[in-house]
């Protein structure tokens, strides 16, 4: 075997794609069971995401997702799509790697609060400002779950957790704004509580050219007592029942800064006037995905450049 | 060496435009199809401090920077007073007189003043006195005018016909001078009529990766490594090469590591402190199996060390990067011929073994500028991707649909398949995972499928092993010593063994390239054959002695070792032979040049 060159292009219009046979959202059970906690509110990202791609009827080999390290960075192995469980931290680094290499394909990066605002909190900056063309899902459940309990980049301020007996006293970091700042193209924040909310966000991110960020809340109900579905449940309402416009950034950044008793979810801010990374990288302008091209360059070129030296 | 060898120097303060006249000179004497080398002794500043490039040229190849000099310009009184006592009978000193003082000379040194005032009273600036000063070399060569009147011309071509009539001008008034008050040099440097290519190696590295069919390519910008991005942010949108500038080294590695999954043939390059970030990542891509270049431009360390100086410090940073064991491809040129070389022979090994492969070069051989035959520069090379599944092709019912990314094999290479190829779709993971890339990691972690995942992975280095060819024995098999080195060394060592050998002390060179997985069968048998032998290293600890005693046993003679910064000159491994002749075990010698 060594034949190089993957031949599967995505379906490119829609009425191609409705021609192909349709998937239910049991095509893309993955092979591993989810070993979540009874209850976690990943559960209903994971079935959020496969919701949202059975209705963008995307075939499983179409789109990659791409994790960290932590509970939620479990997702690509229980999707069937492509997937990488990478590094903790450096979803976004590699999903940039992914969706420049092939931008025909549908990149999805997943993970946690602490892998995408704590340690990859650098790549979380930069993937935004170069509007990549991909949908970043974060699992926010403000806590570290996976060794057990410790304050997050998102745990509230006071939270009592096995680092922060006393509480903490550090602010934490909000994402919306963070976002909307570094320049993100489509910001929204879901909860798990509300599934088909989520799935229009998701489909709405995905759907979107360039970097998309989805915030969700995903209550650990293992280890914090503090954000748990009854606290969002009270608080959360759907900025769309409140008639926000996600272009006007004045709002959306007036809305990302609230946070008490009530708690917005939805479309913050979204931007269709600039393009993506890939739109605008000149040796993606003609010639298909960098990973279909074959290798080598001509004896031309190659003359050209010795040239140079001589 | 040939008939004529000859070294010049140029000193003076960063900023005072060194790099011009030593290109122009070193693309003159190219066209002659003159060999040369270049090495620059610089330090971290823009403007300021002092650097010091030494260019040497012959008929024949020029295997280091030398020992001698035979013409120092002095672009400031800080060259003249740091670097006249270098200066020996014979040589020559330009320096424009209106500003700076010489110093004693040795006996039969020629002082070589020109007044910038005098033979250019009308031009502005001061980098007038290094056109003069380049011409006044010039005509001390023997080499005609009229070679640096073309050169000049296209130079300044772009800023109108004014500024072209001004340089050549100021030029032939240097020419004219040093014809009427200078002794030219013995032997007028001749042209042997075969011209020649004028590269560094950093240009050599990311020309070998065009060559090898990189499509992306990332860095973050860090010395000595700069100049491959530099190289490929020039040249990519030409070839088709992704160039992206990454906000640190861990984004950089995975980064490649995310396009190189995807299909793409993926590289970057670093120093040792970036290095050291993509430690982690590096075994991700062994653990996930994806083919990946990592080129680490050695500098002096650690931490952020002496950022412009040489060293062969990051051997065992390679060896160990990462935390478990894992496989990996480790080669060190060891010439500007192999720096474009062994890019397209390790991205086919690395494609072949679904592992990481990690270039090791260093300050010396990548901001070294070097003449190379242009048949050299062959990018006519052999690809081999490896075992790539295409659905093209009827795999799938071969696989019944189930496919099995890291199905155990008797090489340990399971044939991949690139995201966006129908019926292969499947997860990898950098947690333990058994066949089908399920992670065995959590859940129920299974101690029998983790060794047998772990040894399929390691398996694949005798495959590597067996792809490479061991390394030879350069000179006489039955010399008194036997000189060992790894990578950049090659050329100063094997100059060594010339001047060793007018002196009556015989010495051949066992120069390793491919240091993971290592021949140590083939060293043994070569260690068996030597009378003496002396393990030479650009480092403090002995890095390849150690690392060679680790894997084979074996134990050198003696250790002539440097990691002051600077590159080994001929003279001082000539010396350290003697001095482990005579029963010193390890010889660290003073650098004399102090820059």
């Amino acid at each position: 075997m060594s034949v190089v060159v993957p031949s599967a292009h995505p379906a490119d219009s829609p009425q191609e794609r409705s021609a192909r046979p349709h998937l239910t959202v049991r095509d893309l059970k993955g092979k591993a069971e989810p070993d979540w906690c009874p209850g976690c509110g990943d559960f209903g990202v994971l079935n959020a995401l496969k919701q949202a791609i059975v209705e963008l009827e995307l075939y499983p080999h179409e789109v990659v997702t791409v994790s960290g390290i932590g509970c939620s960075s479990n997702l690509p192995g229980y999707i069937n799509t492509y997937g990488m469980h990478t590094l903790h931290g450096r979803a976004l680094a590699v999903a940039s790697g992914v969706a420049l290499a092939n931008h025909e394909l549908k990149v999805i990066a997943t993970g946690g609060d602490g892998d995408g605002y704590g340690i990859g909190g650098n790549h979380f900056m930069h993937s935004i400002r170069r509007n990549v063309d991909l949908t970043y899902i974060v699992m926010d459940n403000q806590i570290y779950g996976l060794t057990t309990g410790q304050v997050s980049p998102t745990s509230i301020k006071g939270m009592k957790t096995k680092s922060t007996p006393q509480g903490s006293v550090e602010n934490p970091i909000n994402p919306i704004p963070v976002a909307i700042a570094a320049g993100a193209t489509y910001v929204a924040r879901g909860y798990t509580g509300q599934i088909r909310h989520l799935v229009e966000l998701i489909k709405g991110g995905i759907t979107h050219k360039g970097f998309a960020l989805i915030d969700c809340f995903s209550p650990c109900v293992t280890f914090n007592r503090d954000n748990t579905h009854d606290f969002f449940k009270q608080r959360t309402y759907k900025l769309e029942d409140r008639g926000h416009d996600p272009s006007d950034f004045q709002a959306a950044m007036e809305q990302a800064y609230i946070w008490g008793d009530e708690i917005p979810i939805g479309l913050f801010w979204k931007r269709d006037d600039l393009p993506s990374l890939d739109q605008l990288e000149p040796v993606l302008a003609s010639g298909g995905a960098l990973a279909r091209r074959s290798l080598g360059i001509s004896p031309e070129l190659a003359q050209g450049l010795v040239r140079e030296l001589m | 060496m040939g008939k004529v060898d000859l070294a010049i120097a140029i000193g003076g303060a960063a900023g005072q435009g060194i790099a011009t006249p030593g290109n122009i000179l070193a693309r003159i004497l190219v066209r002659r199809g003159l060999h040369v080398n270049v090495y620059d002794a610089y330090q971290s500043i823009i403007r300021g401090g002092h650097i010091f490039l030494t260019l040497r040229t012959s008929d024949a190849p020029v295997l280091s920077h030398g020992d001698r000099l035979d013409l120092l310009i002095c672009l400031n009184q800080d060259t003249m007073d740091r670097h006249l006592k270098l200066m020996g009978a014979g040589s020559a000193i330009l320096f424009n007189g209106d500003r700076i003082k010489p110093g004693t000379a040795s006996p039969g040194a020629q002082l070589c003043p020109f007044s910038v005032k005098g033979l250019a009273p009308n031009v502005k600036g001061d980098l007038v006195q290094n056109t003069i000063a380049l011409a006044a070399g010039l005509q001390l060569m023997g080499v005609e005018f009229s070679i640096l009147e073309e050169i000049l011309t296209r130079q300044f071509r772009s800023k109108g016909e004014a500024v072209v009539k001004e340089n050549v001008g100021v030029a032939w008034a240097g020419y004219s001078h040093a014809a009427a008050h200078y002794t030219p040099f013995p032997f007028p440097l001749p042209d042997t009529g075969k011209p020649l290519a004028f590269i560094d190696g950093n240009t050599a590295l990311a020309m070998g990766g065009a060559a090898a069919g990189v499509r992306f390519y990332c860095a973050y910008p860090m010395s000595p490594s700069t100049g491959v991005l530099h190289w490929m942010a020039s040249h990519g949108r030409q070839l088709g090469i992704m160039v992206r500038q990454v906000e640190d080294e861990l984004g950089v590695i995975n980064m490649a590591i995310g396009a190189a999954h995807t299909g793409v043939r993926a590289m970057c390059a670093t120093s040792g402190g970036g290095f050291a970030l993509m430690t982690e990542a590096l075994g991700a891509a062994a653990m996930m199996e994806i083919p990946v270049v990592c080129i680490d431009v050695q500098r002096a360390g650690p931490a952020t060390g002496v950022p412009t100086k040489t060293e062969q410090g990051d051997l065992w940073q390679a060896l160990g990067a990462g935390q478990g064991d894992y496989p990996r491809i480790i080669v060190a040129p060891t010439s500007i011929e192999e720096c474009f070389s062994v890019v397209p022979k390790l991205f086919n090994l690395v494609d072949r073994f679904q592992c990481p492969g990690i270039i090791l070069s260093d300050l010396l051989l990548s901001e070294g500028r070097f003449s190379i035959d242009p048949a050299a520069l062959d990018f006519n090379v052999a690809i081999d991707r490896g075992e790539v599944i295409s659905s093209n092709g009827a795999a799938a019912d071969q696989h019944n649909g189930h496919y099995n990314r890291y199905e155990i094999t008797p090489s340990g290479i399971s044939p991949r398949a690139f995201p966006g190829t129908e019926g292969y779709v499947h997860v990898v993971a950098t947690d333990e995972h058994d066949e089908d890339g399920v992670l065995i990691s959590d859940e129920f972690t299974n101690p029998l499928k983790r060794q047998a995942m772990h040894e399929k992975r390691m398996r694949k280095m005798d495959g590597v092993l067996a792809r490479l060819d061991p390394p030879e024995l350069f000179g006489p098999a039955d010399a008194q010593v036997t000189l060992v080195g790894w990578g950049s060394t090659r050329g100063v060592i094997r100059e060594a063994i010339e001047h060793l050998a007018a002196e009556g002390i015989t010495a051949n060179n066992l120069q390793v390239q491919w240091i993971v997985p290592l021949h140590g069968d083939a060293i043994a048998a070569i260690f068996g054959r030597a009378r003496r032998t002396i393990m030479v290293e650009n480092n403090y600890s002995g890095q390849f002695a150690r690392y060679l005693r680790s894997e084979t046993g074996l134990v050198a003679d003696g250790h002539i070792r440097k990691y002051d910064g600077e590159p080994f000159m001929p003279h001082h491994i000539v010396e350290g032979v003697k001095k482990v002749l005579v029963g010193t075990l390890r010889y660290v010698p003073t650098h004399e040049i102090l820059v």
